[in-house]
C-alpha cells in the first residue's frame, strides 16, 4: 500500500511537525510495516519553476524531427526577468500555456544536470519538463501543461507537482485489509497519536428508494450488499484534476480517464472497490448470480474466459457482463463516448473472490481488497463519493434514485476473559486497559465482571477469535513492552539416536577426507539417462512436481548421484580435478503405480493415530541416503613420491568406515549395477548374525566410463550410494565392552590359489568358517597373479591369527585349525594351498 | 663368585698381589678413558671387565689364598673392579649422550616441507550451523524433531490454520506434487513438523524443527528454491509471549554475540496469534550512533529482519489435539542459511548449493 502523507493528513489531524519517518515508524510498530519512503522531489535540486510560453516556433530539422524554439517567461527565477530561450521536442502545448521549467544549474532524477547548451542552432537555456523526467511516472507523451490558474511564472513548481510530498509504502499483511485504504491508515495514525480522525465514509447519503436502476441479487450469500447509482450528462472528455492524477500516481496507479480514475480514487480512499458501467450499454435489469454451465465472458483485459459455476457474475438481460468483484466485462466498459455511468458499489463474499481470482489467474487491486474483506457498511458512502466526484469534475448530473439491495452482515460478538491479553502476552494489562484499547480499534465493548463482550467494527472482518483481540490489545500496548523471560522446560532427552549417528557419519566422512555438499533434489529423466539406468530400474520411479522451476527437471530425485556428479564436474571445471564429495539427504521413492491420495482431515479436532498413520503411509517413501563421489588423486604427489589415484576401493572403504563407526558388519559382494563399472561394483549388505548377506544397503565402486564421460567428470571417478536410514537402523543400541585374552597369539600365514572369478570375500568366509573358535582374526594381505599360479588363477595370502582364552596354543593345535580352515576353503571355493 | 678354580695352580697367586691389581686397574681405567665410541668401549669392557680380564682372573684366585690373606686380597680386587665398573658406566653414559647427539644432528630434516599428502575433509557450514543451533536448544532442555520433506498438504497448510481458501496460502509459492488430488506438497516451512510433534507428543512440548524447505523462488544471491529453516514450538501450561521473547533473546545472544537483542513488530501468520516479526539488533553497528547511519548490514536501521514468531493460534492447537483451555504455546521460525550468513558474513546463498570444495573446506568440521 502506497499512502501519500498529505492524503493521510487529510483525514487525521496529525501534529504538523510530525515527519514522515516518525509516522512510518509508528505505523510499523502497529503492524503496518514500512517498506520504503518515496519522495521523488528529493532527487531534484536547483531551480524548478513555473513558466509561461511566450513564443513557440516549430523548426523542421534535417533528421525529419520538428523541434520548437520557445521563449518562456520564468519571472525573476532566472535573475534577469528576461524571457528564457528553450528548445523543446514536445508538441502538446501552445503559447500562453503554463509549463514546468528546470533552469541551468538544476539536477533532475538520475543525476541529470541541466546547463545552457547549444542545440539545433540555438542556445537552449534549460528544459521544459515531462512527468517522466521529474520521476513522476512513466508518461513520456509530452511535457507537463499546468492548469492556467496553477501559479505565476517564476513560482517554485515543486508544491504544484506534489514533489515536496512523501509517500509511505507499507507491506500490509493479509489480515489487515482495512489498511489497504487511506481510511484505514489514517484511522491507525489518528488513534495512535490520539488526534481527530475524519472518516471519508462518514457522509450523509441519499436514502435508498425504488427509483434507482433495477438490480436483482439472486445470491445474497455471495453478494450481501449491492448499491447502484447512476449519473448522466457525463463529459467523457473531461480530464482528471491534477491533484487526483497526482495522488493516483503516488499510490502507484496510472491515470486512465476521469471516470476510471474516480473509481480508483474512491477505492484507495475508502478501501471499497467500485465498478463503473457505461449505462447506455446495459440492457434491462442488472443481476447477480453464479455463472451457469458453459457461460463465457470477455473481461476488460480482453481475455475470453470460460466461467465456472462457482463464479459470481453480474448480468443484464444480455447475459453475463462482469466477474463480480474481480473484473468487469468488455462489452459494458466505460469509454470516451460514455455519458451515462452506472456506479456499482457491492460487497462480495471474500472466499468466492479468492477462488475466482485464482481460477482465472486475475490479480487486481479490486480483487486484492475484495478477497481479504472490505467494510460491508460503506457501499452507499463509497458510491455517493464516486457520484460526487463525477458530478464535480465530469459535469455529470446525479440521477435520482438509489438502489440498495441487501443489508451488510453484522460482525459477531466475541467473549473474552478480561485477563486473556495478560495471560497470553505476559504483559501486565489491566482489564480497563484492554477495554480501552479495544474501543480504540473500533470495537464495542461490554464488561460483565471478568468477561468482556466485544463486537469488532465492520472494517475488521479478520477479528473473529479471542486471540485476535489479544493481538489488537498487544500491539496497542506495544510489542516492545513484552518482557523477556526464559522458559524452563522439565528436561529433555537430548538428541535422538539417529541424530547422533548422523553426526557421527558426517564426521567420519570428513575425517576420511571427503567434503560435504548440499544439492537441489530436482532431477530430469536426462539425468537418469546419463547414469545409464535401465528402463526398469526402480530409481526411474519418480515423483513429478506440478509446477517445477525448470521443465527439464520436473521430478524429485530418487538418487543423490546426479547432484553430486554435477558438483564434481563443476569442481573439475573450476580446477579442482581431485575432489571427494559426500551428501546425506532424503530421496523420494514413490509407490509403483503412483500411490494413493493423502487424506485431508478436518481441523476441529485431531485426527486419530490411525488416520495419522494412514497419512504417513500414503506419502511417498523418503529414505535418507548417503552418497559420495571422488575423482583424481586420493593422495597427492609430493616430495614423498607419487600420488595415488582414487580407486573403486576408496569408495567401498568410505562406506565401510561409516559402517564401522556405526558398528554394523558388512558383507561385500560383486555386483553389476548402473552407474557403476560392471566389473568394479560392490554390493554392500548388512551382515546377518551368521555372516551372510542381509539387507542390501547400496553400491560402491568405480563409475562406468560412459557415465564419467556423460557427466564431464574425470575418468575412473568413483561413487557410492547407500540407504543411510537402513544402515543406521542396524546400528546396535550399545557396544558391549570387549574382553580378551592376554595369552600369546599364534600366527599362521597361508597362500591359497583360486580361480580369478572367486571373490576374496568368499575365500575369507570359508577360512573363517573352517578355522573354528580359536581363530581371532583373518586378513588378506596379498594378491598375486602371474605365471607361478597359472592363467586365470590368483593367489590370495591370508594372515590367520589364533588365540585361546585359557591356554597357550600348541603348534599342533594351531596347525590343525589352519588345516581345517584351508580344507573348508578347498571344499567351498576350490582353493589350493601353495 | 666365579666357579671352582681349576685352571691355575692354587699356590701361584701373583695376580692378586697389590702391584698386579693396581696395574690391571690402571690399565683398565686408561683404556676406558681412551674409548672413543660405544663400539670401542664394548671392546674395552670385554678386555678389562670381561670374564677373562686380569681383574676377573685375580678375583678367581682369591679362593686359592690362605684364609688369612683372603680378606685383604678380596677387598683389594673388589675395590679395583668396582672402580673399573663405575668408570665403564660413566663412560658408557657419556658416549651414549654423544652418540645420541650426533645421531639427532644427522637425522635432521626440513620440517617446513609440505605434509598435505591426504586431503582434509569437511562438513557443510549449513549442517554445522544447524547442529550448533540444535545444541543450543538441547542445552536448554529442548528436543529436535524431524519430518518428511515431501509432506501432506493437510499438515503443511490446513492443520496450521491455512485453510484451502486462505489468502496466505498463495503467499507460500508452493511446489505441488502430481497428481494434485493426492494432496502432496514440498513442505514450504518446517511447521508441519510442529504439527506432527503435537500429534505424537504430549505436552509439555519443547522442540525445534530444523530442515530443508522449498518455495518456487528463482535461484539468485538471496533466493533459492531450497533453503533451510529452523522452527521452534513450545506447548506448556502458562506459556506467554514473554517466554518467546526470552527464548529468542537468549538464542540471539548465543548465536551472534553478547548484547545482541531482539525486537518484535506486529505481523501476521495464520498459525500464530498474536504474531510478530522478530528483528535482530544489528551485530555490526549495534544500532549505535554514528555507526548505524552508514551501516550497510542493516541499511541504517539498526535492526535486521530475522524471522517470524508468535503465540500458537488456538485453532492450530485444536486441530492437533491440544486442549487450548489448558495449554498455550509459542512458535518461531527463522532461516538457518540467513543465520549462517549473519554469523560468518556469507554474501551469497548460491555458494551453499554449488558444491565447490573450497566453500565447505573453509569451515572444516566446526563453525
Amino acid at each position: 500500500m502506497l499512502a501519500p502523507v498529505s492524503w493521510i493528513r487529510e483525514h487525521a489531524d496529525l501534529p504538523t511537525d510530525l515527519g514522515p519517518e516518525e509516522l512510518a515508524a509508528r505505523l510499523t510498530a502497529l503492524g503496518l510495516k514500512l517498506e520504503a519512503l518515496h519522495s521523488p522531489g528529493s532527487e531534484i535540486t536547483g531551480p524548478l519553476v513555473v513558466g509561461r510560453v511566450l513564443t513557440r516556433e516549430p523548426e523542421p530539422q534535417k533528421n525529419g524531427k520538428t523541434i520548437n524554439w520557445c521563449t518562456v517567461d520564468v519571472g525573476e527565477a532566472n535573475g534577469t526577468g528576461e524571457p528564457q530561450g528553450i528548445v523543446c521536442g514536445a508538441h502538446n502545448f501552445d503559447v500562453d500555456d503554463l509549463v514546468v521549467v528546470v533552469l541551468p544549474g538544476g539536477v533532475l532524477p538520475g543525476g541529470f544536470a541541466i546547463s545552457a547548451r547549444k542545440t539545433y542552432g540555438h542556445v537552449s537555456a534549460g528544459m521544459i519538463c515531462s512527468a517522466a523526467e521529474l520521476g513522476l511516472g512513466d508518461d513520456h507523451d509530452g511535457i507537463i501543461v499546468l492548469p492556467h490558474d496553477a501559479g505565476t511564472p517564476g513560482d517554485d513548481a515543486r508544491p504544484l507537482l506534489g514533489l515536496d510530498e512523501t509517500t509511505i509504502e507499507m507491506e500490509i499483511n493479509p489480515d489487515r485489509a482495512y489498511a489497504l485504504s487511506i481510511r484505514g491508515v489514517a484511522r491507525e495514525a489518528a488513534t495512535s497519536y490520539g488526534v481527530a480522525f475524519r472518516d471519508p465514509c462518514e457522509r450523509s447519503v441519499p436514502a435508498a428508494d425504488d427509483a434507482g436502476y433495477p438490480v436483482v441479487v439472486e445470491d445474497p450469500a455471495g453478494c450481501p450488499v449491492f448499491v447502484a447509482r447512476t449519473v448522466s450528462g457525463f463529459d467523457a472528455g473531461a480530464s482528471t484534476p491534477d491533484w487526483m492524477a497526482r495522488r493516483l500516481q503516488q499510490a502507484g496507479m496510472r491515470s486512465i480517464s476521469l471516470a476510471v480514475d474516480v473509481t480508483n480514487y474512491v477505492m484507495l480512499e475508502t478501501g471499497r472497490p467500485i465498478h463503473g458501467y457505461d449505462a447506455d450499454k446495459l440492457t434491462g435489469t442488472v443481476g447477480v448470480r453464479r455463472a451457469r454451465e458453459g457461460e463465457r465472458l470477455t473481461t476488460l483485459d480482453g481475455a475470453d474466459r470460460a466461467l465456472s459455476t462457482e463464479d459470481l457474475v453480474v448480468t443484464d438481460d444480455s447475459g453475463v457482463i462482469g466477474l463480480g468483484g474481480v473484473m468487469g466485462g468488455e462489452a459494458t466498459e466505460m469509454s470516451e463516448t460514455t455519458t451515462r455511468v452506472l456506479v456499482e458499489s457491492a460487497h462480495w463474499d471474500p472466499v468466492s473472490m479468492f477462488r475466482t481470482g485464482r481460477r482465472h489467474r486475475i490479480t487486481s487491486e479490486a480483487g486484492k481488497r475484495n478477497e481479504r474483506g472490505v467494510d460491508p457498511t460503506i457501499c452507499e458512502a463509497a458510491a455517493d463519493r464516486v457520484v460526487e466526484l463525477l458530478v464535480a469534475h465530469g459535469g455529470a448530473t446525479a440521477e435520482p434514485g438509489v438502489t440498495v439491495v441487501g443489508t451488510p452482515p453484522a460482525p459477531s460478538a466475541i467473549e473474552i476473559d478480561a485477563d486473556l491479553p495478560a495471560r497470553v502476552t505476559g504483559m501486565e494489562i489491566p482489564a480497563a486497559v484492554t477495554a480501552d484499547h479495544l474501543r480504540t480499534v473500533g470495537c464495542a465493548v461490554e464488561q460483565d465482571g471478568e468477561v468482556l463482550t466485544v463486537t469488532p467494527p465492520p472494517w475488521r472482518p479478520d477479528v473473529t477469535d479471542p486471540y485476535d483481540l489479544v493481538e489488537e490489545v498487544a500491539r496497542l500496548v506495544g510489542y516492545d513492552q513484552v518482557p523477556s523471560v526464559l522458559p524452563t522446560p522439565t528436561g529433555g532427552r537430548g538428541l535422538t539416536r539417529v541424530q547422533r549417528l548422523r553426526r557421527r557419519v558426517g564426521r567420519t566422512l570428513a575425517g576420511h577426507g571427503l567434503v560435504e555438499v548440499l544439492s537441489f533434489p530436482f532431477v530430469g529423466e536426462a539425468a537418469l539417462d546419463r547414469l545409464g539406468l535401465p528402463a526398469d530400474d526402480e530409481r526411474r520411479r519418480l515423483l513429478r512436481l506440478a509446477n517445477p522451476l525448470s521443465a527439464e527437471e520436473p521430478f524429485m530425485t530418487s538418487t543423490l548421484l546426479p547432484g553430486l556428479l554435477g558438483q564434481l564436474a563443476r569442481n573439475a571445471g573450476r580446477g579442482a580435478t581431485s575432489a571427494a564429495l559426500f551428501e546425506t539427504a532424503t530421496v523420494t521413492r514413490p509407490e509403483p503405480g503412483g500411490g494413493t491420495a493423502v487424506p485431508i482431515f478436518g481441523v476441529d479436532s485431531r485426527p486419530t493415530p490411525e488416520q495419522v498413520a494412514a497419512l504417513d503411509a500414503a506419502l511417498p517413501d523418503q529414505p535418507e541416503h548417503l552418497a559420495l563421489v571422488a575423482a583424481g588423486e586420493r593422495e597427492r604427489a609430493g616430495w614423498w613420491g607419487a600420488g595415488r589415484a582414487v580407486t573403486w576401493a576408496d569408495a567401498v572403504d568410505a562406506v565401510r568406515a561409516v559402517a564401522e563407526v556405526l558398528h554394523v558388519p558388512l558383507v561385500v559382494q560383486p555386483a553389476a549395477v548402473a552407474p557403476w563399472h560392471p566389473g568394479r561394483c560392490a554390493a554392500l549388505h548388512v551382515a546377518t548374525a551368521d555372516g551372510q548377506p542381509g539387507d542390501l544397503l547400496g553400491h560402491a565402486g568405480e563409475l562406468h566410463p560412459r557415465v564419467c564421460a556423460a557427466h564431464g567428470v574425470p575418468t575412473r571417478s568413483v561413487a557410492a550410494e547407500v540407504d543411510l536410514a537402513l544402515l543406521m537402523a542396524h546400528a546396535p543400541e550399545r557396544v558391549p565392552a570387549p574382553s580378551f585374552s592376554d595369552l600369546p597369539q599364534a600366527k599362521e600365514d597361508v597362500a591359497l590359489v583360486v580361480e580369478d572369478s572367486v571373490p576374496a570375500a568368499d575365500v575369507e568366509a570359508a577360512l573363517r568358517d573352517g578355522a573354528g573358535d580359536l581363530l581371532e582374526s583373518v586378513r588378506l594381505f596379498d594378491v598375486y597373479t602371474g605365471a607361478q599360479v597359472g592363467e586365470g588363477r590368483k593367489s590370495l595370502a591370508f594372515a590367520l591369527r589364533f588365540r585361546a582364552p585359557d591356554r597357550t596354543l600348541t603348534d599342533e593345535e594351531t596347525a590343525a585349525a589352519r588345516d581345517a580352515a584351508v580344507a573348508v576353503a578347498a571344499e567351498r571355493v576350490g582353493a589350493v594351498q601353495r | 663368585m666365579s666357579g671352582p678354580n681349576t685352571d691355575f695352580d692354587p699356590v701361584e697367586v701373583t695376580d692378586v698381589k697389590p702391584e698386579a691389581v693396581d696395574a690391571a686397574r690402571e690399565a683398565a681405567l686408561a683404556a676406558i678413558a681412551g674409548a672413543a665410541d660405544l663400539e670401542q668401549l664394548k671392546q674395552v669392557r670385554l678386555a678389562h671387565a670381561g670374564d677373562r680380564s686380569p681383574l676377573a682372573l685375580a678375583n678367581r684366585e682369591i679362593g686359592a689364598l690362605p684364609p688369612a690373606a683372603r680378606k685383604d686380597a678380596g677387598q683389594r680386587v673388589g675395590r679395583a673392579r668396582g672402580e673399573v665398573n663405575q668408570a665403564l658406566a660413566a663412560r658408557q653414559a657419556e658416549l651414549e649422550v654423544e652418540h645420541e647427539e650426533r645421531m639427532l644432528v644427522e637425522e635432521t630434516v626440513d620440517v617446513t616441507l609440505p605434509t598435505d599428502r591426504t586431503p582434509r575433509g569437511s562438513r557443510h557450514p549449513i549442517t554445522l550451523m544447524s547442529e550448533h543451533i540444535a545444541d543450543l536448544f538441547v542445552g536448554m532442555g529442548w528436543e529436535v524433531a524431524e519430518g518428511p520433506v515431501v509432506e501432506a498438504e493437510w499438515l503443511n497448510f490446513d492443520a496450521l490454520n491455512l485453510g484451502p481458501d486462505h489468502p496466505a496460502r498463495t503467499m507460500q509459492d508452493t511446489f505441488w506434487a502430481e497428481p494434485a488430488e493426492h494432496h502432496v506438497v514440498l513442505r514450504t516451512h518446517t511447521s508441519p513438523v510442529q504439527a506432527r510433534s503435537m500429534l505424537t507428543r504430549e505436552p509439555p512440548i519443547y522442540v525445534i524443527c530444523p530442515g530443508r524447505v522449498f518455495r518456487t523462488d528463482e535461484y539468485d544471491a538471496t533466493h533459492s528454491p531450497m533453503f533451510h529453516q529452523v522452527e521452534g514450538l513450545v506447548v506448556d501450561r502458562g506459556i506467554t509471549m514473554a517466554h518467546l521473547k526470552g527464548t529468542l533473546d537468549h538464542v540471539a545472544e548465543q548465536l551472534f554475540g553478547e548484547g545482541i537483542s531482539t525486537r518484535f513488530r506486529p505481523s501476521y501468520f495464520p498459525f500464530t496469534e498474536p504474531s510478530a516479526e522478530v528483528d535482530l539488533r544489528c551485530f555490526v553497528c549495534r544500532g549505535t550512533e554514528p555507526a548505524v547511519a552508514s551501516c550497510r548490514t542493516c541499511k541504517g536501521e539498526g535492526w535486521i529482519e530475522w524471522g517470524g514468531c508468535g503465540v500458537v493460534n488456538p485453532r492450530v492447537l485444536t486441530a492437533c489435539g491440544v486442549d487450548s483451555e489448558v495449554y498455550t504455546g509459542f512458535a518461531f521460525g527463522m532461516g538457518i542459511d540467513r543465520a549462517f550468513m549473519f554469523h560468518s558474513g556469507a554474501a551469497s546463498m548460491r555458494d551453499f548449493f554449488e558444491g565447490d570444495v573450497r566453500y565447505s573446506s573453509a569451515f572444516g568440521t566446526e563453525l
